[in-house]
């Protein structure tokens, strides 16, 4: 085990403890006493684009089932263990992630530890629980065809990644697909994408950090298994025209518009300029130029925002509103204004100034918590940002220009080339 | 748990709880008032939110072009919320910018400007908030739930508010109202966080000192007089998925009769906690509960959860289910009655209420994991209760018995005090 310690290179910030086992699994650790708790996060980088292209939704429907039975532990007794300790649960996926995050108390650490660590690399995902979870995958699919809001985003994401793209495709799948999937399909899947080397483990909370590091080791240190080929991602093609997309849903009260470009690959040089950028655009206080526009000026919504989220590919960034029905050609309108002025005349030195100052003052806060400081480091660590990325980020946003911010909305940002997808009740006239 | 709190009032009423806490530079500054939406008359539903909303929007000495980035300097949110019992508004920020959540808390008590547009283009924001929850199918069957088990009670109406009134509320409303409750005698101050006690009173002081007294404002004291038999509600509506909701009426937090239901629920659905800030950001420990294994487990349901909300009046015990695609709500009824029936004969067992406790112990230390959470808690019962109430909240936890929760059972879930409510979804093709 290779253990780089942080403290070395930098004198503040997070510091945490970071270690590479011999089979390439990395440990990363945090010692807090703010509460007699602890967070393990587990991410396997295996997300949903490890999907078979004939299997959307493989990846999803096996987080609901990897954590029902081991090959050493039934689902009652996984439900006894977490449940008579109060253990909180919970599996998320992303494109490129699957995650394990648990919440316990400290005096549960090493249980909870290593039943999360046997739930990743040793699941039997028995048969009844995979027909039960079925069940509740495609009731949560159901629902999502009825929420606006998700249809909009979904729909926008397929229009920017089409053709199967795997950032295009809903991460649940869809409800034909899923009521196909195999136990022996979920057992290949996991057979295949599941690594030690692809495995990042932070531990944050009330623990001594060579306590955890020894267990990390005692319980994935025997694990063997290749590291997988990459899944080949193609980088998505810019729009070169406007799309947009109707999706009636006359049920509904509130019409949902989301809309939005591709941008830049998170290890692009320009990723912090395009952060300062979208909080101008729309994080900054109530929604950043968007909130002032659509929700404080015009009274049109009770939610507007953009977010940026380059990923290891170019990832979008969404512009999301919440409006009246009668309000939604007025509300793409004022978008499209905003969006173009923003490329016309750039942001102002007071507007940057004040995001900056917001993005590096409000990083205590940030990470205050030892979940949002598990998030944090593995955010970092699936980046590749270092272990001092806390206290390199600082001085990263203070090195940003006016004219590199300016630049990144003039490269990623067009109107006439913009995705726009409104779901709810309206139709085009 | 955390360290003791000091409380002071000034000499016009207000009530200064602070809390040190070194864990991170921080400072969360919360300011309670006891006014929400069981305050409210007919034609007048909504104003409490409404209210909350216009005090974001500019005071005396915070023109309305300087609201935006007044906490952000400092790298800080802010943010307010309205219940049936409260309003709220709180910042973190660093602790250098105490002096600055203090007077931004003092001038929204005394000094808030309601200009008549801000009030109109606010009221079209509020009625797109209310069309945002009723696209929600799950959160209009909790309104009308909710509506048609109170009958006489203001807790009846939703914080939102009607739409008429909505629709009909004039300026001079919204201004007399707030006049009339944002006054020091019926608000407490909360500051928890890197701060120093006695220097955080006397800034306290400074800030708020010269505020006048006002007349205190009666609360409205309507008794919901006791349900005589069962009550239903059906909606059908265009959607995807069936839900289904049991009310109860369930007293108020201060009733030595809560505790005992606090533990029924962890043993029906798993224990959530009592931090109605924090809560949801955990999931909870649910797989051995009783109406997740005859609900989900079985395949009729894809969730099953409880809600017995910390109220200062009594208001409900709700069990909420969203059934799996294919089950008609008959079958899901008759399952979950059937549950609250056995309990209801049986009670509970010693190992159950073990159980729970762990749990609710474990939740307890979860939902106090940040400076701002705290300060949550502390003003929150402080509103609805005492501060001692929620010190005493292990205390309380531990000393419930088995026959104390067998007879909550038998006084809750019997059912002429229960009301259905169902969401039956039409399929428009």
């Amino acid at each position: 085990m290779r253990i780089e310690t942080s403290h070395l290179r930098v004198p503040s910030g997070l510091a945490p403890v970071r270690a590479t086992l011999e089979n390439g699994a990395v440990f990363l650790g945090k010692q807090t006493r703010t509460t007699p708790a602890v967070t393990i996060s587990l991410a396997m980088r295996a997300g949903s684009i490890c999907d078979p292209a004939d299997q959307a939704g493989a990846t999803w429907l096996l987080s609901r089932v990897i954590d029902r039975g081991t090959t050493t532990r039934s689902a009652l007794d996984i439900a006894d263990e977490l449940d008579n300790r109060g253990i909180s649960l919970n599996f998320a996926v992303t494109r490129h992630i699957l995650s394990l995050v648990c919440t316990c108390l400290a005096e549960d650490f090493e249980p909870a530890f290593s039943l999360a660590g046997e739930m990743l690399m040793h699941p039997s995902l028995p048969e009844e629980e995979i027909a039960t979870r079925k069940g509740e995958v495609v009731t949560a699919i159901r629902q999502d065809e009825d929420n606006p809001a998700v249809r909009a985003t979904e729909s926008l994401m397929a229009l920017l990644y089409p053709n199967g793209h795997p950032y295009g495709r809903p991460t649940k799948g869809t409800i034909d697909v899923v009521e196909s999937l195999t136990r022996e399909q979920l057992m290949r899947l996991h057979a295949e994408r599941f690594a030690p080397a692809e495995l990042t483990a932070v531990v944050v909370g009330d623990v001594e950090m060579e306590r955890a590091r020894h267990l990390v080791e005692r319980t994935f240190g025997d694990w063997r298994r290749p590291r997988p080929a990459p899944v080949p991602l193609a980088p998505p093609v810019p729009g070169r025209s406007r799309q947009r997309l109707v999706i009636p849903m006359m049920n509904k009260a509130q019409t949902d518009i989301a809309y939005g470009f591709t941008t830049i690959r998170r290890a692009d040089p320009a990723y912090e300029a395009l952060r300062l950028m979208n909080n101008v655009l729309g994080q900054y206080a109530l929604g950043g130029r968007l909130g002032d526009s659509i929700r404080e000026r015009q009274g049109m919504a009770y939610y507007v925002s953009s977010a940026a989220d380059p990923n290891v590919v170019e990832g979008p960034l969404l512009v999301r509103a919440g409006v009246s029905p009668a309000n939604v050609d007025r509300a793409v309108a004022s978008i499209d204004e905003e969006l173009t002025r923003l490329v016309q005349h750039g942001v102002t030195a007071t507007e940057l100034d004040d995001s900056r100052r917001y993005l590096i003052g409000s990083m205590p806060r940030a990470l205050e918590t030892n979940a949002a400081i598990a998030t944090f480091l593995q955010n970092s660590e699936f980046f590749g940002l270092g272990t001092d990325y806390d206290v390199r980020l600082p001085e990263l946003l203070r090195a940003v220009t006016l004219d590199e911010v300016n630049g990144i909305a003039r490269r990623v940002i067009d109107p006439a080339c913009a995705a726009v997808v409104i779901a709810g009740p309206y139709e085009d006239s | 748990m955390a360290s003791p709190s000091e409380v002071r009032q000034l000499d016009n009423g207000l009530k200064v709880i602070v809390q040190e806490e070194h864990t991170a530079p921080l400072a969360s500054v919360w300011c309670w008032y006891k006014v929400g939406s069981r305050d409210e008359r007919p034609g007048l539903t909504g104003v409490s939110h409404w209210v909350e909303h216009m005090n974001f929007k500019g005071t005396t000495n915070i023109p309305r072009d300087q609201v935006k980035g007044i906490i952000e300097q400092f790298g800080g949110s802010w943010n307010g919320y309205t219940f049936i019992d409260q309003t709220t508004y709180l910042e973190t920020a660093t602790r250098d910018a105490l002096d600055r959540m203090l007077f931004i808390e003092s001038e929204r008590m005394a000094n808030c400007l309601y200009h008549p547009d801000d009030c109109e283009s606010e009221r079209s924001v509020i009625i797109s908030e209310l069309q945002g929850g009723e696209n929600d199918p799950d959160q209009l069957l909790d309104q009308e739930l909710t509506a048609t088990a109170f009958k006489a009670h203001p807790y009846r109406h939703p914080t939102i508010g009607w739409i008429s009134d909505l629709e009909s509320m004039s300026r001079d409303d919204l201004y007399g109202y707030y006049r009339r409750h944002y006054v020091p005698n019926n608000a407490t101050l909360v500051v928890v966080g890197d701060v120093d006690t006695d220097e955080a009173l006397r800034r306290a002081e400074h800030y708020f000192g010269g505020i006048p007294a006002g007349q205190a404002a009666t609360r409205l004291h309507t008794v919901e007089p006791e349900q005589t038999g069962e009550r239903r509600l059906t909606i059908r509506r265009s959607g995807t998925t069936a839900y289904l909701k049991v009310g109860y009426h369930a007293p108020g937090v201060a009733d030595p009769g809560f505790f005992p239901l606090l533990v029924l629920d962890a043993v029906l659905t798993g224990a959530k906690g009592l931090n109605l800030w924090s809560s949801f950001r955990v999931p909870p420990p649910q797989r051995s509960a009783r109406l997740y294994r005859g609900l989900v487990e079985r395949g009729l349901a894809s969730s099953v959860s409880g809600s017995l909300l910390p109220t200062e009046q009594p208001f409900l015990y709700t069990v909420s289910v969203t059934a799996t695609e294919g089950t008609e709500l008959g079958s899901v009824e008759s399952v979950l009655l059937e549950e609250l029936d056995r309990v209801r004969r049986e009670g509970i067992t010693e190992g159950e209420l073990a159980r729970a406790k762990a749990q609710l112990k474990a939740r307890l230390v979860f939902e106090s994991d940040s400076v701002t959470n705290i300060a949550h808690q502390l003003g929150y019962f402080d509103t609805v209760a005492t501060v001692g109430l929620f010190t005493s909240l292990p205390a309380r936890i531990a000393a419930v018995t088995t026959d104390e929760v067998a007879s909550a059972s038998l006084t809750l879930l019997n059912d002429s005090n229960r009301t259905v409510g169902s969401f039956v979804p039409l399929d428009e093709n």
